[in-house]
């Protein structure tokens, strides 16, 4: 069945087609679907618009700004604004308030630990922990025990928040250095163990009576000056006790002898750089409520 | 006797191989240049093989048949295609198994990093390159009633010449050779090469359409055509880089920072538009009329489709940089072109799934063509989904999550991996001559098996992107943030193993399609005890 | 659909405006000529890059004025390469987005001035780990050993693969020259002091040379110089890498930073 302008038609659909045929294949003379047209229409128009509220097309100096004069940098610097605004009251008064005045406060109290356990996600997990368990052997302090190398009142914890651990960026970081031992020539190998037997009968540990017999003498005259006689341990150096359970690099005997030989010794960042006051007091709050606060 | 002068040719290539290898900077471009040395090496003796010296001392070629249409490549091409996509596949369901698993990371080459981009260049330039190469030389001869321009040593030359690329790129990703820019990894000599192959793929392609006997060029070839065209433009542009030395696998891009951001999604996104949609949008424009046996639904459509589509595409770039440092009136475009996409992109979907007009009780025989429309139905949810990923809003929730992977893959294994599919299983009984393929209920349950898979892929990455997104941005009353980082990454764990299994289940589809093909390759029919082959004359 | 197969179906009325007018515009022509296809479709798709890449080289707020940006010391640049070689880029973005939570979670957003010498760009694509645009300083170096050779050491919850590796492969300074040779052939200002001292400048940001001034000299800002690995006598990927991861986001002092207004 040929129409008039001489087009054939399909026969299933009586359409037209377009006359051609390439391996078989024809094409029919199909409109362009209304619905799709307009929706087509539809995208244009909604574009164009676009273009006219939000900066859109290059020019020579800059973009076009757009009539509703949005930016996506001035919408997040608006937004912070308005929530520090909203902070700013409670925040304010953290900063002014000392430890104690906070604590008397249930509302600031309350606000600092809510606050501070965010802040301890973002920050402080990556090293000591999503429980803030820290990590035996690696050498990040469980912050939930009552063992504290630089001080567990709120008052240090700040400290060392603020100021961090044997980095190069702060001058009141935290500092002190071991010895190295071994690596330096101080003791022989033999000393070494010998006094890590001494180390690991301090707290009860399996250890050979002998050997930490002849420990003893090389702890009080090489250890105990920063350890204590006792191994007590000494908050002013960072010195961990030695006679409790807790242990940042191991309880091993390798692992303490290696310890003696050549020394690990934490770094920890001077979030002073990074924070404001009243942050790192939040932080300071919820790390000293953890459990371990003195 | 032009192609015995091929023999030195590439005998002397391949002793220059062996030079670069000796003045390597770096023990990974000394093993490129190996490669390279032995493969020029192997194509030399092969030549050498087929020259005779006649009775009158003359040097001549074995004779070939120079007419009808060179169908050689286009079969290796279907190997190619079911080789590369096990590969990928197999690839890729190992690195979904290693974000949920991370102990399976083989330091240092099969940690994700190096196997991620081995993942998507296997899948996309490996897998859906072959498809592409081979079915442009099927589609542009049969559409032209032309034997392809360059005749067999042109075909050769581009199949082997892109296998060639592909081993190169991978490898090197193995040994730690990229650029790190995104499905664009191969380093400057990959590149270089590669753009020599596909000069050779455009003018094999441009001058068997100058010989057609057919005085309008089809549609599917405008598609191949501005494919081609475009991916050279985008190849050549994005990878123009310094190298450090001349035998070193090193260069730096010519670009920085914001400006090498925008070249980089520019070309990422056109990868997409031009490799994945134009290109396999032709491939749909003949096989699908040619299953169903059924006109095109829409001439005006296509001609309305093809050029929208192809004009918009390119701006949509920026939609992968939203809220990063690229000035916002780039973005604005890059949105806005990209929900003006939507239209265009669909018209595809209509013509294919329209075609079908008058035949829609073949949907319910033929397993074959279902697959072919399964995959425009997964096109056209792909292409919904991406102008609404552009939004802004949307994109700033859904940007840096898996959501981004779900939606790739949905249109990577529902659209271009079922074509794909479908297409072989059209391709391969006509071109081996058999009267059927091996078994339709294979191609049955490779259907299944797809679908699941894709559905299990797509559905647990929305979840775990929009989980991970909103834990990103959780707040509690006081206005602070709910989530470390590390929490929201263990929420993710299940989703991670969903999507394994989602991953598996297409996998087992690709092999039950390999099996399939092989079987149809060797006349074999299940249930068949005498294989048809041994009745019909080979080839 | 399927059931009106008579082949006596007329066929269904027109749009009278499509079938009556003359077509205004003859596709066929452009269906004939190879050349007008190729040379019509070539147009078309080469509109949309011209008009979106070319202004971001010459519109000037797209680079922010910021002080501070230098380009990289010789041993940042080679531990930005294994960062590159590892495909780090895949997990973890250099880019934060101007948004509360993003601020608050990794620090001021990114300034485009930021990633000027970074040939190619890091600023990523997902964020299977966090964003490292500002993870300079805020880890200790034996942190960062911890976490590369083990991730879970540290971080139980962590996916990512360990880079022991990185350790035991030794960094040799005197090819480090020719990468920053390369650099400056495509816009990054190293001057001929620089390359001529690289590989003097690498062992000196490890801790290897005895006197770094001339180091300090040259890159001033945002300079960190010490053994990073833990092993002071080995000059490994390890120290360059995390000399890289050092140094990403602490070169602008962002506290003075003001956006342009609009139109950016």
């Amino acid at each position: 069945m040929t129409p008039k302008d001489g087009k054939p038609v399909d026969e299933v659909t009586g359409v037209q087609t377009t006359g051609h045929s390439w391996d078989g294949i024809e094409e029919l003379n199909n409109p362009l679907p209304r619905w799709w047209l307009y929706l087509m229409y539809a995208t244009i128009v909604f574009a164009v618009v676009y273009w006219v509220l939000y900066p859109s097309w290059p020019l020579l100096s800059s973009g076009t700004k757009g009539v509703l004069g949005w930016s996506s940098r001035g919408e997040v610097a608006a937004e912070i604004a308005t929530i520090n605004e909203s902070r700013a009251v409670l925040d304010t008064q953290i900063a002014a308030a000392s430890f104690e005045e906070i604590a008397a406060d249930p509302q600031l109290a309350d606000y600092a630990q809510r606050s501070g356990a965010s802040s301890f996600k973002l920050v402080c997990v990556q090293c000591h922990g999503s429980g803030a368990q820290g990590n035996q052997e690696l050498g990040y302090p469980n912050l939930n025990d009552d063992d504290w190398l630089w001080g567990g009142t709120v008052d240090e914890i700040f400290f060392t928040i603020s100021h961090g651990v044997r980095n190069e960026d702060d001058i009141d970081a935290r500092f002190s250095m071991m010895p190295a031992f071994g690596a330096d020539g101080i003791l022989s190998a033999g000393e070494i163990r010998d006094v890590a037997h001494y180390v690991r009968s301090l707290s009860g540990l399996d250890h050979d009576a002998a050997a930490a017999e002849a420990g003893t003498e090389v702890y009080q005259t090489q250890c105990a000056a920063c350890h204590g006689e006792d191994g007590g341990g000494m908050i002013e150096v960072g010195a961990p006790a030695l006679n409790d359970a807790i242990w940042l690099y191991g309880s091993e005997l390798d692992q303490i002898a290696a310890q003696i030989t050549r020394p690990r010794m934490g770094v920890m960042p001077p979030w002073a750089e990074y924070y404001d006051e009243a942050t790192r007091k939040k932080l300071a709050i919820y790390v000293h409520n953890l459990g371990g606060g003195q | 006797m032009g192609n015995a002068l091929l023999i030195p040719i590439f005998g002397i290539v391949s002793l220059l191989a062996i030079v670069a290898a000796a003045l390597a900077r770096d023990p990974q471009f000394a093993t490129h240049m190996w490669v390279v040395a032995a493969v020029t090496a192997i194509v030399a003796i092969v030549n050498a093989k087929s020259l005779h010296w006649e009775a009158d001392g003359r040097l001549t070629k074995t004779r070939r048949d120079t007419t009808g249409y060179v169908d050689g490549p286009v079969k290796a091409g279907v190997i190619a295609v079911m080789v590369w996509g096990i590969a990928g596949f197999a690839a890729g369901v190992f690195i979904a198994l290693q974000l949920a698993f991370p102990d399976l990371n083989l330091e240092p080459w099969f940690n994700f990093g190096r196997l991620r981009p081995l993942h998507t260049s296997a899948v996309i330039f490996a897998f859906g390159g072959s498809v592409l190469i081979a079915t442009a030389m099927h589609v542009v001869q049969r559409t032209t009633h032309a034997r392809m321009f360059g005749g067999e040593a042109l075909g050769w030359f581009i199949f082997w010449g892109y296998q060639l690329f592909i081993v190169l790129a991978a490898t090197g990703y193995l040994m730690g050779v990229t650029q790190s820019k995104e499905y664009a990894e191969p380093e400057w000599y990959v590149d270089l090469w590669l753009t020599v192959v596909w000069v050779a793929f455009l003018v094999m392609f441009i001058g068997t359409l100058v010989k057609r006997k057919e005085p309008h060029i089809y549609v599917a070839n405008w598609f191949y055509l501005a494919f081609i065209v475009t991916i050279a433009m985008l190849h050549v542009v994005n990878n123009l880089a310094i190298p450090v030395s001349l035998f070193g696998s090193k260069s730096y891009s010519a670009f920085a920072g914001v400006q090498d951001a925008l070249t980089q999604w520019w070309y990422g996104h056109n990868a997409v538009g031009f490799f994945l949609t134009a290109g396999f949008l032709a491939m749909m424009y003949y096989y699908i009329p040619k299953r169903a046996e059924r006109p095109v639904y829409s001439y005006r459509l296509s001609i309305v489709h093809f050029w929208s589509l192809i004009f918009l595409y390119i701006w949509a770039g920026p939609h992968h940089l939203h809220y990063t440092a690229l000035p916002d009136w780039a973005q604005t475009l890059g949105m806005t072109f990209s929900i003006m996409l939507w239209m265009p992109s669909w018209g595809g979907m209509i013509n294919g799934v329209m075609t079908l007009s008058g035949a829609w009780d073949k949907l319910r025989t033929d397993p074959v063509l279902r697959m072919m429309v399964m995959a425009v139905a997964f096109y056209g949810m792909s292409t919904f989904e991406g102008p609404m990923l552009s939004i802004k809003s949307v994109n700033s929730l859904s940007h840096y999550t898996d959501w981004t992977i779900g939606h790739v893959h949905s249109g990577a294994l529902g659209w271009n991996g079922l074509i794909t599919f479908g297409v072989v299983y059209y391709l391969a009984p006509v071109l081996w001559h058999r009267p059927q393929l091996y078994s339709m209920r294979l191609v049955n349950w490779h259907f299944w098996l797809a679908t699941l898979g894709i559905v299990l892929y797509a559905a647990s990455m929305w979840v775990s992107g929009i989980t991970q997104g909103l834990m990103w941005r959780e707040y509690n009353a006081d206005g602070y943030l709910v989530y470390s980082f590390a929490e929201t990454v263990a929420a993710l764990f299940p989703y991670y193993v969903i999507r394994a299994v989602g991953g598996i289940f297409y996998l087992v589809g690709g092999v039950l399609f390999v099996i399939n093909i092989t079987q149809t390759i060797r006349g074999k029919v299940a249930g068949q005890t005498a294989p048809a082959a041994q009745l019909a004359p080979a080839e | 659909m399927s059931a009106s197969h008579s082949n006596t179906t007329p066929p269904p009325s027109q749009d009278p405006h499509e079938s009556a007018k003359a077509p205004v515009f003859d596709h066929g022509k452009i269906e004939r000529n190879v050349t007008l296809l190729l040379v019509l479709s070539f147009i078309t798709v080469a509109i949309g890059g011209l008009v979106e890449i070319a202004p971001l080289f010459y519109v000037d707020n797209t680079i922010e004025e910021v002080d501070g940006v230098r380009p990289y010391t010789p041993l940042e640049l080679a531990g930005r390469n294994v960062y590159v070689r590892e495909g780090c880029y895949l997990c973890h973005s250099q880019m934060i987005r101007p948004f509360r939570d993003e601020v608050e979670r990794y620090g001021h957003y990114s300034l485009a001035a930021e990633s000027m010498y970074d040939h190619p760009f890091q600023w990523g694509s997902k964020r299977t780990g966090p964003d490292l645009a500002r993870v300079g300083g805020r880890y200790s170096d034996a942190w960062h050993v911890q976490h590369l050779y083990e991730p879970r050491d540290v971080v139980p919850e962590s996916i990512m693969p360990s880079y022991s590796f990185l350790l035991d492969r030794k960094v040799d300074p005197k090819l480090i020259a020719a990468d920053l040779s390369a650099n400056r052939a495509v816009g990054v200002p190293y001057s001929d002091e620089m390359i001529e001292n690289a590989a003097a400048d690498m062992m000196a940001q490890a801790a290897m040379n005895d006197d770094p001034s001339g180091l300090e000299e040259r890159y001033e800002n945002a300079l960190n110089i010490r053994d990073f690995d833990g092993n002071p006598r080995v000059l490994s990927e390890m120290d360059a890498l995390i000399a890289y991861l050092q140094v990403l986001g602490t070169m602008v002092d962002l506290s003075e930073f003001e956006p342009a207004a609009e139109g950016r």
